[in-house]
This record gives structure tokens, sequence and C-alpha cells, in this order.
């Protein structure tokens, strides 16, 4: 049978995601030192897990609000009004959601109508393209490269703007280069998008994973943004808790009323008890945050350190928990890289290609990971790479 | 706290080399650093943390709580370094609350434990009354868990 005759266009049209097949050889190996995962190391801090198993002892078990539990909403609120300096209003302006993945499906299915394009830079996370996509909008890349430390350039958004551009989607700290944004080029940014018209639909999932002191700015908390943008969190990456899917959007009311329809509809909301951890994560874990950031911070000194000495010419990231080296001194293209790394060395990194086209000549390698496996991990790259390296 | 002594603090036997590249530092500076934490006496000393019970089953560890009469001009610290220098007493501390000093001991069996207390502690001057009570089990020892948690399998790639 043609399976394909049944399967929708726009679904068959979505190439296979570059970080799966990988995934599959990996998976097929063992003693692999895996640099490729996209989420902490550590178990969720303690006093977050019990959280959930007292509401699950508790009986909170059932549906919560579609939006989510007031309480969490009003933890939200009072934690970005403290993180980033803008209010929202719990009852009407916050949408908890499964994961800021789910978050983002719904913001881009409520904005978007057919034929609408989505301004995004690459390299980026793999899911934004398709995302897009599926929404039937378009999404248009913009080129981010190591010189600029990955930050997005307003004069190149301007570049790509059309009249059917209806949103930028933004992501600092970057998946995977962990480009971080200052707040004087996010002006630039905002001015173009108030000029255009344009939606910002700001994913901040790793605003607490920032380094040398530097301080998130959110796009939202500029003047006349907070009304053009839809911001997305969520506990996953600075709490440790990805497998609890708790993401949020907090936006203007129309939109997330707008989003809440299909939410509604399509998911109902998110887990009772994983509310209640993302809860006592949001207040009462402030050390727990501080003290992996910390430690993330020592480990990409020592991964950085390494790679520019292994001579992978490595930009030092200023937030996420992944260094995205330039392996092109090695001649070879990222898959191949990361295949014959995989095959000979047992290192799994990830292919900077999976990020778009000027992700090609990276890889990612995720530095959460304890010290003892960083450091054998990039014995094997030093010994690939002499292998490797050009004369 | 200093990440160096934050860093030394979970781990004391990482190499020099890797606290230099963690820390964005030199190694001479590691090394001087450090050198002047133990001048300072603000490093005392490196121990593996060890499971008693792993080593010595009949290995007693007692909590022991000790009344003492504070005295004129020194308060309660001549005898509490009296107390503390005794080899069995592996912590010292002075509390606040229904009693003066509370004192870790460890022994190689109970009755050394016992004599410990019936013949040098209660007889030293000024103290007036202990009570001891022994350990029935560790389920965590200087901030490591005995249990390990299973670590949780994580998919090896993910987005």
């Amino acid at each position: 049978m043609d399976f394909s005759r049944y399967i929708a266009d726009r679904v068959l049209e979505i190439p296979r995601s570059g970080i799966r097949d990988f995934f599959e050889v990996v998976q097929t190996m063992t003693d692999v030192i895996s640099l490729g995962i996209g989420e902490p190391d550590y178990v969720t801090p303690w006093r977050i897990r019990e959280a959930a198993i007292f509401a699950m002892e508790k009986g909170k078990t059932g549906y919560t609000s579609n939006l989510g539990t007031p309480k969490l909403r009003q933890a939200i609120a009072k934690y970005i009004e403290r993180r980033c300096d803008i209010s929202y209003d719990p009852r009407t302006e916050i949408l908890v959601s499964v994961g800021v993945s789910e978050a983002l499906d719904l913001a881009l299915r409520a904005l978007l109508d057919p034929g609408d394009e989505v301004i995004y830079h690459e390299p980026s996370y793999v899911s934004y393209n398709p995302s897009v996509s599926l929404c039937y909008g378009k999404p248009v890349p913009v080129s981010t490269s190591a010189d600029q430390e990955f930050r997005v350039l307003a004069e190149d958004i301007e570049r790509v703007v059309t009249p059917r551009s209806k949103a930028l989607l933004l992501n600092f700290p970057t998946n995977p280069t962990g480009g971080t944004i200052h707040a004087t080029d996010l002006k630039p940014i905002a001015d173009l998008c108030r000029r255009h018209d344009l939606i910002v639909l700001s994913d901040e999932i790793y605003s607490e994973l920032v380094y040398d002191g530097a301080e998130h700015t959110s796009i939202a908390s500029l003047p006349g943004m907070k009304e053009r943008t839809v911001l997305l969190n969520g506990c996953s990456k600075s709490y440790a808790m990805t497998g609890f899917r708790v993401g949020y959007a907090c936006a203007p009311g129309p939109i997330i009323e707008a989003m809440m329809k299909i939410h509604q509809y399509a998911i109902m909301c998110a887990s009772n008890m994983s509310q209640e951890a993302a809860i006592e994560a949001l207040e009462n874990c402030r050390n727990e945050v501080v003290a992996m950031r910390n430690d993330y911070e020592r480990r990409r000194n020592f991964v950085v350190n390494r790679l520019n000495e292994i001579g992978l010419p490595c930009h030092s990231p200023r937030g996420t928990f992944y260094a995205f080296p330039n392996i092109t001194p090695t001649g070879l293209q990222s898959k191949d890289f990361s295949l014959r790394l995989l095959k000979s060395e047992k290192v799994a990194v990830v292919p900077g290609s999976a990020f778009g086209n000027p992700g090609e000549g990276y890889v990612r390698c995720c530095f959460a990971t304890g010290m003892d496996k960083l450091k054998e991990a990039m014995d094997r790259v030093e010994e690939f790479v002499g292998k490797h390296a050009q004369s | 706290m200093d990440p160096l002594l934050e860093l030394l603090h979970q781990n004391a036997t990482i190499a020099r080399g890797d606290l230099a590249k963690m820390l964005n530092l030199s190694v001479d500076e590691i090394d001087q650093r450090i050198r002047r934490y133990e001048q300072d006496q603000v490093i005392l000393g490196y121990q593996a943390v060890v499971d008693p019970e792993k080593i010595d089953a009949d290995a007693v560890t007692a909590f022991i709580e000790v009344s003492i009469t504070p005295e004129r001009g020194g308060g309660f610290d001549r005898l509490a370094e009296r107390i503390a220098r005794f080899d069995e007493v592996k912590s010292c501390w002075l509390m606040s609350g229904g009693y003066d000093l509370a004192i870790l001991v460890e022994g190689n069996n109970l009755r050394e434990i016992a004599r410990f207390v019936s013949e040098k502690l209660s007889t030293v001057e000024g103290v007036v009354s202990t009570a001891t009570r022994f350990r029935l089990k560790t389920y965590k020892q200087n901030g490591m868990l005995l249990s390990q948690p299973a670590n949780a399998e994580r998919l090896p790639v993910t987005p």
C-alpha cells in the first residue's frame, strides 16, 4: 500500500530531522559518551520532585483550568516581573502549556494564515522551520555567524521582510550556538518590528543560563513591545525539569485567548502534578538554579578551553549549555565529522547542519554532562582531530 | 563562596590543570590560591568520604550531648578544646538549647565508646552530664547519599 497517498502533503514535505538519523546510529552502540543531549544532566532538584509527589498524595490528579492553575499563573507572573521587569495579568495574559514546544505551536497556529511568513535566525532549534510549515506558514531563515557571536542583526532581518511577513521568531540564548543578544542590539530589532508591524515570538527557555555575569533582556521589556510579543519560557532547562513538560506563554490577552482556543481542544491542560512542581520551582528554587548555572559555567570554560587547545576554534557561548565549535580545520563536513567521531571514538555530538545550512562546519557539543565524562570526551576528540588534522 | 573552594569542596581530587581550565586561570594561580587557603587554614585538610558500614560492620558512631559548666573568662572554650582533643572525638560543636556541646564520636565497637564516655568524658572536671545516642544506620554522609539513586537513563541525542 502506498501510504504516501494518505499522508498530508505538507507533512510529507517535511524532511526527517537530522538529529533523528543520528540518534538511530547512536542507539545501536554501547559505551558512547554523549554530548548530543539537549537537556540538563541533573535530576530535577529534590524539593521540586517532592512537591510533585506531595501533589499526588493530596490527590491533585484531575484536570486543571485550561490556562493552568491560578496559583502557577500567579507564580509565573511574579517570576517574569522579577526577572524581566514586565507585568502580565495572570488571569488573562498567561497560558501554561506542555513545554515551550506546545506554546510555540499554539502561537503559530493562532497567528498564521496560509502563506504568512515567519522570520527566524539560523542555526536554530530544529523544530522552528517545520512548526511554521505545519501551520501553512512560510519559514524565512536569516543567517547568523560566529564572527557576530551568532547575534541576529536588524539589517539582516530588514532584508527579508516582505508584505507577507507576520512574525519574527527569536531564541536568545540560542540553541545550538549559545549566542546571546544584548539590549542594545535588541532595540533596532524592536524598532523594525514596530515599523513593519511584526509580532515577536520570543523563545527564552535558556534565559536563566547566561554566563560571565551577563543579564538576560527580554525583547518584551522594550518600550511598545509587550503588546506585540509572545514571550515563551518554561521550567525544562533552568530547573532540569524536561520530563515534567511545563512551559508557558505570556502575551496580550486576545492572543492568549486565541492560543487557549486551540490548547483547550488539542491538549486540555498541562499535567496537574507537573504544575504543582513548577510552582515550587518558580517560587523556591533560586539557589538550585544558581548552583546549576555556576556548574555549567565552569564546564563551559573547561570545554571551550579544551576545544580551542585541540584546534577546533570555539567562541565562548554566553548562554545555554552548548558549545558550537568550528570543525572545518579537519576538512570534514559536519555530518561526516560527527559520524566518524562517533564510530571511531564513541563520542556523540550533533552535526551543525541539523540546525540549518549556516550550521554547516560546526557541531553542537552539550556540556550538561559530568566533568569526568567531559574530560574523557575531550581527550577522545583530541585523538580524533589529531588523526584528521590537515597537513 | 570562591568557585575554587566550591569545586574543591565537591571533589578535592580534581586535577589542577582541570581546575585552571574550568576557572579560566593559570595552573600557577590555582596553586598559589590553594596554598594560601591552606596557610590561612581555610582549607583544614582533605579526606575521603567513606561509608563506615562497608569498612567495619562493628564500627560505632555516637552523638553525645554534653552539659558543661562554663568558666569565668573563657566560657566554654577551655573545656570544649580539651574534650575535642580526644582522638575518638571527630567533631565537636558548641550548641544553643538544652545542652552545651554536641560531639560526634567514633569507635571500633560499642565497648570502646562506653569506656570513652565513662572513663574519659564524664570524669573531665566541669562535665555535668552526658547523653549518648548511637547511630543505627547511615543514609547520608557529608552530603553524599549512600543509596545512589539509579542514574535515570537519558536519551543519547535530543534536540
